[in-house]
């Protein structure tokens, strides 16, 4: 037990609690309390969520986990897991980030609600998502973060296949099963280091596994196959449109916001500390693959014709820049995939809120017929307007400093100035981020500025609504605050990020 | 020479033998329209029978039926054998087969209100079926090991077939053939090794084979091990014995397909865990190899044949062929120690995993078939088609149902399930064998797609009103809300109750009581696996040694 404790403690129970009592209510009045007390729930665990932010110590020794507050109690002796749980500087903005999505999208499902199923089950899925999530950043045992990466899977599936649009049925297949085979993937990869070396990512990242150069190879190919499908990268990625662009809005915004991030967080808080050796063997086919990424991300981008299956796309291309600088080993580059991971979920998040309501509004997601947008609906086009000029990295907003620092990171990485790999990861991925800011921008032409088609000149004017507003406006204000001061979340970061490269390269 | 009897050690089988007779004489003198309390009354017999095992098992470990010391053929110390064990192994696993049996009785109810079946002849085979799974713990030389699995199947065949319509005659002619083909496979094996070894007692063939000269009578033991194991394979219904599963269970009444699918293939898995380990020898690599082919075979086969089923039953029967897969995984690891003479504590962990992975499945499994049971009360498995809707209709049930299957599926809220598959990729890690841990990763997902299926159907909105657009053929529009919360869907839900199921004929309270207890023993023992894996380390520990 370290700090205060507790507050780890709450922070899983209160959703877990509350989805146990949405499930169990008797009764159709559940369904008329449910998203007031699911939005109570989500509210309050995100203000303890900020309350883990507090109590930080000063800097100690150069240990890679060096959590603020932490749980530590034996669970299962036969397995040697414990149930330990803790923050540091790398998991502590995306729990906050977890706990803040989940309270807008609760916010958000007040007024506008998908049709689906009923309404409790959606605030009770929502919830136990919530837990799941939070259980996998703050798991410092390789079991516990096994076992809460596997608690997301089912009721994401149920979100996509209860609430979700024609297609559904088939996407959240093709969710559930390509992301259990990720996860079956991690289990092999989490035993392969934890009968070497335990379950305790505290001491693991201490002392190491005690595997040899070849074993470390074979366990980190493992983990990183089962990372790369959560995470997505190219080509582990197909799953991820279908499931995008059939989800409800809320299953949107949850699965880019946050759920991607659990695979890079993998990379960060497991494979690369646990597995130096691993690591640096394989990180240059890991930078291969993430330019790869970026790259199939942004043409794949250029000929979607549908509004969330290229804020989908595009989401390949990003997490494939986070991936890449995870890929690099240095302080640069993992500092910003932590930026990047952060930052992708605030812009994506809200790209996603904006897409589906823009789906909602006019019953279509095409890019043609949503053209003229701009001149019927000014707010709305104009949000959408800046949240895709952060997504594309404009300096000054959120998405900016992940991109430019992993392709500053992966440059560094070449020495001498001669052409190696490196180099031509870093030259491709800015040629990818260029490619971003061209199919946002061809989006922006067609959608902000074009003649308003008959879909659009249809439905009149739709102003944004308070309750909109009310989701929206945190995560717009984030993307100003995060472009304008990355050292919110690079602060904290820092030495952890310090102590991982310390890791990998002695 | 005079034998000295432990009577204690056989007390289980006493009071399992008593329960069946006093059963048989109840049925007597009970009036014929008052046919709940023979279930009563075995049940109670069970229950006390499950007492006298642990009793019986847990005091200082006894043995019985014992030869007198003597030296192997090739000299060494002298070895005592017994025929017939009791220790803390047939303490856990009696328990084992006597909640279960217990289960099925409790689950047997509408079947027997329903006349369907003759009470008292169906309560008596089942306890005497019970009566062979208690000998088999015990057994500890190749013929009673045999003949209790005989006595654990032979009243099977009949039990499968009592309902006597034309699906019950197929299904029990088709366990029938096969249980004897396979049956004279293990008995030609055991036959083999008593040609070469001279010994049916399996310390003393364990010995024997471990340090014999075998010279060139070594590849006919190998082939004698192999064949018993090929042989037993049958009772866990894997391949290459894995075809009956899916006729003989969905012709089956519902209650004996959740005892041949828990308890039966219980006692197979004892039965193969007590040859492999004894069978122990040089170069019986080559055989744990196979069982790992058959293991991986088993799996993927039963994934692939549930996958486009379309009755219920079959569905659960071909995924407990691909569960035996699972179960049989872990004893792939012997090849790693095999080669090395088998040292004993080397040769646990892969044991135990196998027994833990079982336990873990019989009591997801039996929480599945209580499950359909429930709804199904006395009549056959029924489509999945009929299952379709069930969260809105019985909220309770179907979250129960979707808990197991997530539990046979192996992910949470399953836990059960997902640390079944914790313990079995790790044995199969710890002892070197990653190629298996990939295929039972890879059969994971496989398994997943039909469980998902099943899982989509009973909480399908069916047309409701979604945002409605054609979906593709050949899907019907699927909604689950979520395996984790038993809501019925908000009121919007107009569409006509499929006229399947008379509410009134399915709620049955022993039925109803055995899908909580399951259910809530499953939850637990999910938050608490650590119990589930001390009891089955326990047991291979004493069954190794």
């Amino acid at each position: 037990m370290i700090g205060s404790w507790w507050l780890i403690v709450a922070v899983l129970a209160l959703p877990a609690a509350g989805a146990l009592v949405l499930a169990v209510l008797p009764g159709r009045s559940a369904n008329r309390i449910a998203p007031a007390l699911g939005t109570v729930v989500a509210g309050v665990t995100f203000l303890v969520s900020l309350g883990l932010l507090t109590g930080r110590h000063g800097p100690r020794g150069g240990r890679v986990v060096d959590p603020w507050h932490a749980v530590d109690v034996p669970w299962i002796p036969p397995l040697g897991v414990r149930l330990s749980l803790g923050v540091d500087g790398i998991s502590a903005p995306l729990v906050v980030l977890t706990a803040l999505l989940t309270l807008l999208c609760a916010v958000y499902t007040l007024w506008t609600r998908p049709a689906g199923g009923s309404v409790r089950a959606l605030y009770a899925l929502m919830l136990v998502i919530e837990v799941g999530i939070l259980g996998t950043f703050l798991a410092l045992d390789l079991v516990v973060f096994f076992v809460a990466f596997e608690i997301t899977l089912l009721p994401m599936y149920a979100l996509i296949a209860g609430w979700g649009g024609p297609g559904r049925r088939h996407a959240a297949t093709k969710f559930v099963l390509y992301t259990l085979a990720g996860s079956v993937l991690l289990l092999v990869g989490v035993l392969l280091i934890a009968l070497a070396g335990g379950t305790d990512l505290r001491a693991l990242s201490l002392h190491g596994t005690g595997l040899g150069r070849s074993s470390q190879i074979t366990a980190f190919v493992v983990l990183a196959l089962a990372f790369a499908v959560k995470s997505p990268l190219w080509p582990l990625h197909t799953w991820l449109p279908d499931a995008h662009t059939e989800a409800p809005t809320v299953g949107s915004v949850l699965l880019a916001g946050v759920l991607l991030k659990m695979g890079t967080y993998g990379f960060i808080r497991i494979a690369v500390p646990v597995l130096p050796e691993g690591a640096r063997a394989v990180s240059p086919y890991l930078a291969g693959f993430a330019t790869a990424a970026i790259l199939v991300g942004a043409f794949c981008c250029f000929t979607q014709v549908e509004i969330k299956r290229l804020v989908a796309y595009s989401s390949v291309g990003h997490m494939g820049f986070v991936l890449l600088g995870v890929a690099t080993l240095t302080a640069t580059g993992i500092q910003a995939a932590l930026i990047g991971n952060i930052a992708h979920g605030i812009v994506t998040g809200l790209l996603f809120f904006l897409a589906g309501a823009i789906k909602d509004r006019y019953g279509t997601g095409l890019l043609t017929q949503l053209s003229g947008l701009g001149r019927r609906a000014p707010v709305l086009a104009g949000l959408l307007g800046f949240i895709a000029v952060a997504s594309l990295g404009l300096p000054g907003l959120a998405g900016f400093w992940g991109e430019l620092f992993a392709i500053v990171a992966a440059w560094q990485r070449s020495e001498g100035g001669t052409v190696t790999l490196w180099v031509v990861c870093a030259a491709l991925a800015a040629v990818g981020a260029a490619l971003a800011a061209a199919y946002f921008l061809r989006m922006l032409r067609i959608v902000v500025n074009g003649e308003p088609g008959e879909v659009v000149t249809s439905r009149g004017p739709l102003p944004v609504r308070p309750g909109e507003w009310l989701a929206w406006g945190p995560l717009a204000a984030l993307t100003l605050v995060l472009g304008l001061l990355p050292a919110l979340v690079l602060e904290l970061g820092l030495r952890p990020v310090q102590a991982i490269v310390a890791a990998v390269s002695s | 020479m005079a034998q000295n009897i432990d009577h204690v050690a056989l007390a289980p089988l006493y009071a399992a033998a008593a329960t069946a007779i006093l059963v048989l004489l109840a049925d007597l003198l009970a009036a014929p329209g008052r046919r709940g309390w023979l279930l009563g009354v075995a049940g109670l017999g069970v229950a006390v029978t499950g007492a006298v095992a642990v009793w019986a098992g847990t005091g200082p470990a006894r043995a019985t039926f014992c030869i007198p010391p003597r030296p192997l053929a090739s000299g060494g110390d002298p070895i005592t054998a017994c025929s017939f064990a009791a220790d803390d192994s047939t303490a856990v696993l009696g328990a084992a087969f006597c909640v279960l049996t217990l289960a099925v009785l409790a689950l047997s109810a509408p079947l027997v209100r329903s006349a369907s079946v003759p009470a008292g002849e169906y309560t008596f085979l089942l306890l005497s079926s019970l009566f062979g799974a208690l000998a088999l713990t015990g057994a500890r030389d190749l013929i009673t090991l045999i003949v209790a699995l005989e006595t654990l199947s032979l009243p099977l065949y009949i039990l499968v077939g009592l309902r006597r319509t034309a699906a019950g005659a197929s299904a029990a002619l088709t366990y029938l053939l096969i249980s004897v083909v396979s049956t004279s496979v293990t008995l030609l094996g055991a036959a083999l090794l008593y040609a070469v070894t001279g010994e049916v007692h399996l310390r003393r063939l364990a010995a024997a084979l471990s340090t014999l000269d075998l010279g060139p009578a070594a590849p006919l033991a190998a082939a004698g091990v192999g064949l018993v194991l090929v042989g037993l394979v049958f009772k866990v219904a894997a391949v290459p014995f894995h075809a009956w599963a899916g006729g003989v269970y969905d012709g089956a009444p519902l209650p004996v397909a959740a005892y041949l699918s828990t308890a039966s293939k219980l006692g197979g898995v004892v039965a193969i865990a007590l040859v492999a380990v004894n069978g122990l020898m040089e170069g019986s690599a080559i055989w744990a190899s196979v069982l790992g082919a058959l293991a991986a075979l088993t799996m993927t086969i039963g994934n692939l044949l549930a996958l486009r089923q379309t009755r219920t039953v079959r569905l659960l029967a071909w995924s407990s062929v691909a569960q035996a897969g699972y179960v049989l995984a872990p004893l792939a690891g012997f090849a790693a120690v095999g080669s090395g003479g088998g040292d004993v504590s080397d040769v646990a962990g892969p044991l135990g995993a196998t027994l833990a992975y079982a336990g873990f499945y019989v009591l997801v499994e039996l929480a599945a078939f209580a499950a359909v049971i429930t709804v199904r009360g006395a009549r056959d498995g029924g489509t999945l088609e009929e299952l379709r809707g069930l969260g809105r209709r019985r909220p309770w049930v179907a979250a129960a149902l979707a808990l197991a299957l997530a539990g046979l599926a192996g992910l949470p809220p399953g836990l059960a399930g997902l640390f079944a598959k914790v313990v079995v990729i790790k044995s199969l890690v710890d002892s070197d064998v990653l190629w298996l841990a990939l295929v039972v990763a890879a059969n994971a997902v496989l398994g997943l797609a039909y469980y998902v299926r099943l899982g989509a159907a009973l909480y399908d909105r069916g047309g409701g009103p979604a945002p409605v657009s054609p979906a593709p053929a050949g899907a019907p529009s699927g909604a689950v809300p979520g395996a984790s919360s038993a809501s019925g869907p908000e009121g919007a839900v107009l569409v006509a109750e499929a006229p399947v199921v008379t509410e009134t004929e399915a709620r049955s309270w022993p039925v109803l009581v055995t899908l909580g207890v399951a259910s809530v023993a499953a939850v637990v023992l999910g938050f608490l696996p650590q119990y589930v894996l001390w009891a089955a380390d326990a047991a291979a520990r004493l069954l190794v040694g």
